[in-house]
């Protein structure tokens, strides 16, 4: 099985004090770290795995600058066999990102295609779906477990509520993965050692024939929630304010 | 001059700091409340070559020599300086099979150290002789083909857990030298008359574990005795030479890690009706802390660098290691400060960096030491 991993650079914004820049529309980066976006990790994770399983490669993709290459290699190192750093700024609008993506993966050799279910800064969840319908092949949206039959899978797709559904979708596919759905591996000093000597291949937009789109949406403004005021202090006894949380929770369907 | 780490150094980094910062925060606690040590992270530490990383490949090391070390340590320990010393605590002693030992003890002995096949240890501190190695009075004497040991040790890390350790004995009591009268022997754990006793009340540190060695006549074969006879005392300094640049990079990583919880510390407290961080009282504090972090880093992978290049001085490490381990006690006395009350409790992590961080100017060579060594350095 050939798969190929779209994946991205992300700030981590869990514990940092985010702030928006001055033309409203870019959070201020200088400060924040930068990682694989947890999504795109356990997908990686997963294409290894089925990789291991079967035979086949794993190729790992990413739009973006030379600053974008560490996520490339970190994946190569837990175990991808190549990757491609396609030479162009992140267009950061996902129907623009797809069809870059679309130009290049379509003249790849691949039965299966994996993205994340979203990412962690922009959390618009659909470059992936968009890929699939460009690419013209099958699709399944936050993924939690894939079994490989004979040119076909059997992938679950989780639902609300601790629901899953399950679709036997023949390949070649494209799915979107959910974090949870492996435990993906640390990188090892041997894997770093040997991700040196596997190929990391630099693309221009020109060698990929990437055509002009228009962006189908347009970033207005970019702001930080003001302050609610929605907390509730429970007073009373801790007999009556447990009693009080506890109908709280119920009614907000906590339970 | 390149003050850059290389891709792959900096790949290293990455990785390392993953581990530690997702495997060690939730046990650091218990392993230093239960002088626990932690097998099972020993083992994942052992799979991702982040253990002994300075052995060569072909004794399955990662063969990243003490840059590549100093950078795992780094990380490791600013995360938690018990569970942290892992790479390089778990391997003491693993440098003089490496650097004296024949091909066989490389083999039967150093390689399964990477592979966390084996634990060893180094024992040379005696009751009454630490900082003064050759005041060390354990004895082996020759009887046939086997040597024989006897006396005491104290303060051995991994001392109830190694599989097997360097012993450090008077072999040539007559020799004119002084320093010519030891040698370094390989023993068991497990041979008759090793006895060793966990201490226990130790301030700091309890994620590793640290022994009482008694030797009563233990016999060990001839070709045991590691390295040339009389030159124990020469591959104790050999070792010393290089295990000062990994305890100096644990200093540089509980010193980074007193400021990161100083920083997340002060922005997040208010007194006075605003944040501890916005005092330049505070202010000036942390970057004391950081000009310390960055003066130790940078003398450290100095050490470092010279030593995988094979031109590093006593001095030089004697530097590093004594400068590195007393910004890291100073950091987490600032940092402990800076945490008012809280610090002083042990549900915030400073509390236990702070009792960790004062070892590291003791052992390894005390800082008195350190300064010793760089003034005989400056009027040799
Ligand atoms: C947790 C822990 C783990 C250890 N692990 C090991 C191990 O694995 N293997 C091992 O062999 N040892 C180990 N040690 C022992 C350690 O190396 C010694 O404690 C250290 O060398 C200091 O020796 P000492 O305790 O006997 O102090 P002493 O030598 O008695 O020194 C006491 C103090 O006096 C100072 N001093 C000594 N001589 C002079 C002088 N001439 N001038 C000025 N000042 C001087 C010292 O710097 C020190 O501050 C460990 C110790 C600890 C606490
Ligand atoms: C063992 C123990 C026993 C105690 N017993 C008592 C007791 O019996 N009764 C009682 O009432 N309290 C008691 N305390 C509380 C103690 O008095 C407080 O911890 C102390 O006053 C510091 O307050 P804090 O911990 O809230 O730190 P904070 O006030 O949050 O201060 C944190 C740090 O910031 C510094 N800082 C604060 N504001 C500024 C500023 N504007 N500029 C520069 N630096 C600043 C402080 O000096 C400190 O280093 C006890 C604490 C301990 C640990």
């Amino acid at each position: 099985m050939d798969v190929i991993v779209c994946v991205k650079k992300v700030p981590d914004t869990a514990e940092a004090d985010v702030s928006v820049g001055a033309g409203g529309r870019e959070i201020n980066k200088e400060r924040l770290t930068f990682a694989i976006n947890e999504w795109d990790n356990y997908a990686v994770e997963e294409a290894i795995r089925l990789k291991e399983e079967d035979e086949g490669t794993v190729t790992v993709v990413t739009v973006g600058g030379k600053d974008k290459e560490d996520i490339l290699r970190r994946s190569l190192a837990m175990g991808a066999d190549k990757a491609i750093r396609l030479d162009m700024e992140d267009p950061e609008d996902s129907f623009v990102l797809a069809n870059v993506l679309y130009t290049l993966i379509k003249d790849q050799k691949f039965d299966l295609v994996l993205f994340g279910a979203q990412s962690g800064d922009f959390n618009s969840g659909v470059t992936g779906v968009m890929v699939a319908r460009m690419l013209g092949i099958s699709h399944a949206a936050m993924v939690n477990g894939i079994e490989v039959l004979d040119g076909r899978t059997k992938t679950s797709r989780e639902l609300e509520g601790g629901l899953n559904e399950i679709y036997e979708i023949k390949l070649p596919a494209l799915f979107t993965i959910q974090t949870g759905i492996n435990e993906p591996r640390y990188v090892s000093i041997s894997g770093i050692r040997k991700a040196r000597k596997k190929e990391l291949k630099v693309m221009t937009p020109a060698d990929v024939g990437v055509t002009e789109v228009k962006p189908m949406l347009s970033l207005e403004k970019m702001y930080l929630p003001p302050p609610g005021k929605i907390a509730e202090i429970i007073g009373g006894s801790p007999e009556e304010a447990a009693a009080k949380l506890a109908s709280l929770l119920k009614e907000k369907g906590a339970f | 001059m390149d003050f850059g780490l290389t891709e792959e150094e900096k790949d290293i980094r990455g990785a390392a700091r993953e581990f530690a910062e997702k495997e060690f925060p939730d046990r650091a606690r218990e392993c230093d409340l239960n002088d626990e040590f932690p097998r099972d992270i020993w083992k994942k530490a052992c799979d991702l070559g982040f253990v002994a990383p300075y052995v060569p490949e072909e004794y399955n090391g990662a063969g990243i020599g003490y840059m590549g070390t100093c950078i795992i340590v780094e990380e490791c320990t600013r995360f938690d300086p018990g569970i942290g010393g892992i790479p390089m605590m778990i391997a003491l002693g693993s440098e003089v099979v490496m650097l004296y030992g024949t091909e066989e003890e490389k083999e039967k002995y150093l390689s399964k150290i990477p592979t966390g096949e084996n634990i060893c240890c180094f024992a040379v501190t005696e009751p009454d002789a630490g900082s003064d190695v050759a005041g060390i009075k354990t004895t082996a004497v020759k009887d046939g083909d086997e040597w024989v040991l006897n006396g005491s040790k104290m303060f051995i890390t991994n001392g109830t857990i190694a599989d097997w350790g360097i012993f450090l004995a008077i072999t040539d009591p007559d020799e004119k030298k002084v320093h010519r009268r030891f040698s370094t022997f390989i023993v068991d754990m497990d041979k008759a008359g090793v006895n060793a006793t966990k201490i226990r009340g130790k301030m700091g540190l309890k994620a590793s574990d640290t022994a009482d060695i008694s030797l009563s006549d233990v016999r060990v074969p001839e070709e045991n005795l590691l390295g040339e006879r009389r030159r124990g005392f020469y591959n104790v300094m050999g070792f010393f030479d290089r295990s000062r640049v990994y305890i100096g990079a644990m200093g540089v990583g509980i010193a980074q890690g007193a400021l990161d919880l100083a920083l997340k510390y002060a922005k997040e407290r208010k007194t006075f009706g605003k944040p501890l961080a916005s005092n330049q009282g505070i202010q000036f504090e942390l970057a004391d802390m950081k000009t310390r972090v960055e003066a130790s880093r940078n003398l450290v992978y100095k050490g470092a660098w010279a030593t995988d290049n094979g031109i590093a001085t006593p001095m030089d490490v004697a530097i590093a290691k004594w400068y590195a381990c007393e910004s890291a006690v100073k950091n987490c006395d600032q940092s402990l400060q800076i945490h008012g009350g809280y610090g002083y409790i042990d549900e915030y992590d400073i509390e236990r960096f702070y009792r960790a961080a004062k070892v590291t100017e003791i052992f390894e060579g005390a800082k008195q030491i350190e300064k010793m060594i760089i003034a005989r350095g400056l009027l040799a």
